[in-house]
């Protein structure tokens, strides 16, 4: 064997050129620098180093000159490959944006038996002409979602309790499968319902038709019913027997539940939890109540502040935490969001938390009526007589003037966190997202102020928690924290010796 | 260990290299061009005519005839029916398939455009394009139940057109075989080849491509060239745009163990699409023996990085397995991970393994590791667990 020239590490170290930087943004983080690139890779460094990098003396033999260079926040050589880099992983984050709207949300009666303190707005009524979608309506909603691009659509159900006009539901279901026969896309239903008039002849229906069933649950009876008045008082029966009927008749995992939080829940986290489990649920996800409808108007009965709930928020995922430590695989659905967000180089398909805002043109909301919105949120903002929110009615408007026109413009210019005024340069900002209704509810415009945003303020603090207890936790909390990321048992990606024993 | 080249005893009219599937039966006149005769000993010896030629082993009467024969020794007594051979006038006998093992490789060049520190097959300038019309006449010789073949080299992608020709006639012929090809994938910076590649839709094709840091100066110098890492990593994502399945492969060894941690994090972050990444320990073979003081580094001592490494690839849900490691030099929690690797050919045990327990789990040494390995080699605690699971191991190894 000849013997070749084997050349020193100095010589691949010639293309170097004192470094510049590529985008990334810092805050302040557990007594260290967090920064963060365009495309949301992190990287905690001691206060030193960063002002070492920022003042351009980190050496090149620092291994933190190696982890910014590797996060493309450091740049030392030719640019063309970085850049091609993170533009592929941009695309990646920003793929939710391609095939514009996607979620298509009917309200197909507003009427439910229900009257839940913290509900927008059901009506309690018999009043059926007057407050259920009609055929008419809901097949020219029909023709709106299938003028959107997405290859693939979600249909839901909503209310009041679309229950109560279950003809409908039936009607929008089979038509849409018609059309996707000469219309080809991929369209998932899924009925959001208290479960309470559900009957076998329904759940046959959706088993045939593979409809998802998401419910409310808001923990143990006691909560559950004093969140969830119903005559005789039996909502969280009705409910539990409900879950049960739809999982044998649907299969078990096509059933899932939302539990909204009340000043009732922030001092009993641990039962809600433990409710959950009793079903033989293994995800959670806390919400806070919403600003608007009831909720608004019932503030002092059920409301409390962003501090309060962040309390719960973080004394609730404590307890579930540890019931994972304790091998048993149970999510927190909103952490499992923003971690997803964090760790990962995929895009979520949550239309409430990115940017642009989902609004419009991520989802849609086709009321009872055929007024068109961008979300919930902005038909709940009718409901109490402001439609400022409203892209226009199936009966009258074109796809293009609501889908295409100034308002829905206007919403997406207005929410892109890069150029908003507190989130331009935050460093959180490529996990986060903004809500324009929300702002224009709250804090009376569309743009809002960070500063004192209920949003802002809940968003950054908890993705901060989430980061603290990331990087200063153990092996073992960061594999439940992935499990959760990937929806497996941590021993299913991280085998103890069992698995070859 | 098994040997794949030996040198016997020419004879007979022999004047060109001869390829020959291996029987020991007599079979059809027309098929017998495609067949080496294989004389044992106190075995019949049928009519010879037509064959490819003749290899006859030790104690076994040398039968007369004009075809090319080759006396060989004890050592090929391992042949049988269905393996593929290569018979040259000097004598020499290399077995290039064997029907009854898993690792069947074909070297496919010695040319190669990196010269990697390490590198245990190194590479030799001259044009040797010849090879691929007898690979391909090889391809018609393997066993269409063969499991996997690896196409090594050198770079499988000098061959230029030769290297698609190779996996276009294994799609054709070996289907359901799987192909594991190892390219230091440079050349499909050109989005061409990624796409030419792509287009074969070869049903069970794997790109095994080296990646040795998260910066470029790391893996630019292991591979000693300058820009290396930059057509990898462009090469790595024409790949994918193509849908062709890629592993990641990094050798561990003294320049490469520092960011391991980071480069499992950064193969998650940019390359989410591999199916498969290697963590594979160092074989003293080849250059690895003049570049040892740059390279060593005692396995024991980068178990930090090697632990870190594995639990972030396998948390985020990556494959990811340990190659050419023994037990007793990893932790127990990374067992799991850890793989029988080494080929069957030169897979040994060093005389610190006796009596361990472990062994029929544990990947062994290359043969090449007798002159250096790690100073921690002894037998492993067994955990109560995987009693049991190693005593019948055991007894089959034993009845083997």
């Amino acid at each position: 064997m000849t013997k070749p020239i084997f050349r020193e590490p100095s010589h691949f170290e010639e293309r170097r050129r004192p470094y510049t930087f590529l985008p990334f943004r810092y805050l302040d983080l557990a007594g260290q620098k967090l920064l963060v690139n365009e495309v949301g890779e992190h990287l905690l460094v001691p206060d030193s180093t960063f002002e070492a990098f920022v003042s351009k003396k980190l050496q090149p033999d620092a291994v933190a000159y190696g982890d910014l260079k590797a996060k493309q926040m450091l740049l030392d050589g030719p640019p063309d490959v970085p850049i091609r880099m993170l533009a592929t992983k941009y695309r990646t984050k920003r793929s939710f944006l391609s095939g514009f709207t996607r979620l298509h949300i009917f309200v197909v009666s507003l009427r439910c038996e229900h009257s839940c303190h913290y509900c927008q707005v059901s009506r309690v009524s018999t009043d059926k002409s007057r407050y259920d979608m009609t055929v008419e309506t809901a097949n020219r909603s029909l023709d709106l979602v299938f003028r959107s691009p997405a290859p693939e659509i979600s249909i839901e159900f909503q209310g009041g309790e679309p229950f109560l006009n279950f003809d409908l539901i039936r009607h929008v279901v089979e038509e849409a499968e018609r059309r996707i026969v000469v219309e080809p896309r991929q369209v998932q239903f899924v009925i959001t319902t208290n479960l309470a008039l559900v009957t076998d002849e329904i759940l046959e229906f959706c088993r045939q038709h593979k409809i998802l069933i998401s419910t409310s649950l808001d923990g143990p009876a006691s909560i559950h019913n004093t969140n969830r008045p119903r005559p005789g008082n039996d909502s969280h029966e009705l409910t539990v027997r409900g879950i049960e009927r739809a999982r044998s008749i649907l299969g078990y995992d096509q059933v899932s539940a939302l539990m909204t939080t009340t000043k009732l829940t922030l001092d009993r986290p641990e039962e809600v939890v433990d409710e959950y489990v009793r079903l033989g649920f293994d995800h959670i996800v806390l919400r806070p109540l919403s600003p608007y409808g009831f909720a608004v108007k019932t503030k002092l009965k059920t409301g409390y502040d962003t501090d309060a709930y962040l309390r719960f928020y973080e004394r609730t995922l404590a307890y579930v935490i540890e019931m994972n430590r304790g091998g048993r695989f149970f999510v927190e659905g909103f952490s499992q969001l923003l971690l997803t967000k964090i760790l990962t180089p995929f895009a979520t398909g949550y239309v409430d938390l990115q940017s642009p805002a989902g609004a419009g043109i991520s989802a849609a909301v086709y009321n009872y009526d055929g007024d068109v919105y961008v979300s919930d949120e902005a038909r709940m903002l009718a409901e109490m007589g402001d439609k400022t929110f409203r892209l226009g009615s199936v009966h009258s408007d074109t796809y293009e003037a609501m889908f295409g026109g100034e308002l829905l413009r206007t919403l997406v210019e207005s929410s892109c966190v890069e150029s908003l005024p507190g989130c331009s340069d935050c460093a959180l900002q490529t996990w986060c997202g903004s809500d324009p209704v929300e702002n224009y509810a709250k804090q009376g415009n569309i743009i809002g102020h960070r500063p004192t945003s209920d949003f802002c303020h809940r968003n950054m603090s908890i993705i901060k928690h989430l980061l603290r207890l990331y990087h200063e936790g153990d092996d073992q909390l960061r594999h439940i924290f992935w499990s959760w990321v990937n929806n497996r048992p941590v021993a299913e990606l991280v085998p103890g010796l069992e698995a070859i024993a | 260990m098994i040997r794949l080249v030996s040198r016997g005893v020419a004879q007979g009219q022999f004047r060109d290299e001869r390829l020959g599937r291996i029987t020991t039966a007599a079979v059809d006149p027309d098929l017998r061009a495609d067949h080496a005769f294989l004389v044992r000993p106190a075995s019949a010896t049928p009519d010879l005519t037509g064959y490819a030629g003749v290899l006859v082993l030790p104690g076994a009467e040398v039968p007369t005839t004009d075809l090319p024969a080759t006396k060989v020794g004890e050592e090929l007594s391992y042949l049988s029916d269905g393996d593929v051979v290569l018979m040259t006038p000097s004598g020499r006998i290399s077995v290039l398939y064997r029907k009854s093992s898993r690792h069947n490789t074909i070297l496919s060049t010695e040319r190669c455009n990196s010269l990697c520190l390490m590198c245990s097959q190194p590479p030799q300038p001259e044009d040797d394009s010849y090879r691929v019309p007898q690979i391909l006449r090889l391809l018609d010789l393997i066993d269409t139940g063969c499991v996997e073949l690896g196409v090594s080299g050198g770079e499988p992608l000098l061959l230029g057109d030769g290297f698609f020709s190779i996996v276009e006639k294994c799609k054709r012929l070996l289907p359901s075989t799987a192909l594991h090809v190892l390219t230091n994938g440079r050349l499909f910076k050109d989005p061409t080849l990624a796409k030419r590649l792509g287009e074969i839709t070869h049903p069970d094709i794997m790109l095994g491509i080296p990646l040795y840091a998260d910066v470029d100066t790391v893996h630019d110098y292991v591979v000693q060239v300058q820009g290396a890492f930059d057509e990898t990593v462009v090469g790595l994502y024409n790949l994918a745009e193509h849908g062709v399945p890629i592993e990641i492969r990094v050798v561990l060894h003294a320049q490469t163990y520092r960011r391991l941690p980071q480069l499992a994090e950064y193969i998650y972050r940019n390359f989410p699409f591999v199916s498969h990444v290697a963590l594979m320990g160092l074989e003293m073979f080849g250059y690895t023996n003049i570049n040892l003081a740059d390279l060593w580094i005692d396995p024991v001592d980068y178990q930090p990085e090697l632990r870190a490494a594995t639990m972030t690839l396998a948390e985020r849900g990556l494959n990811v397995s340990i190659y050419n490691h023994q037990l007793c030099t990893i932790p127990q929690e990374l067992w799991p991970f850890a793989r029988q690797s080494i080929s069957d050919w030169k897979n040994i045990f060093v005389p610190e393994c006796e009596g361990c327990t472990a062994k029929p789990m544990c990947s062994g040494f290359f043969h090449s590791a007798a002159k250096r390995h790690s100073a921690h080699i002894t037998p492993p605690k067994i955990p109560a667990l995987l009693a049991d699971r190693l005593t019948s191991l055991g007894v089959e190894a034993a009845r083997g």
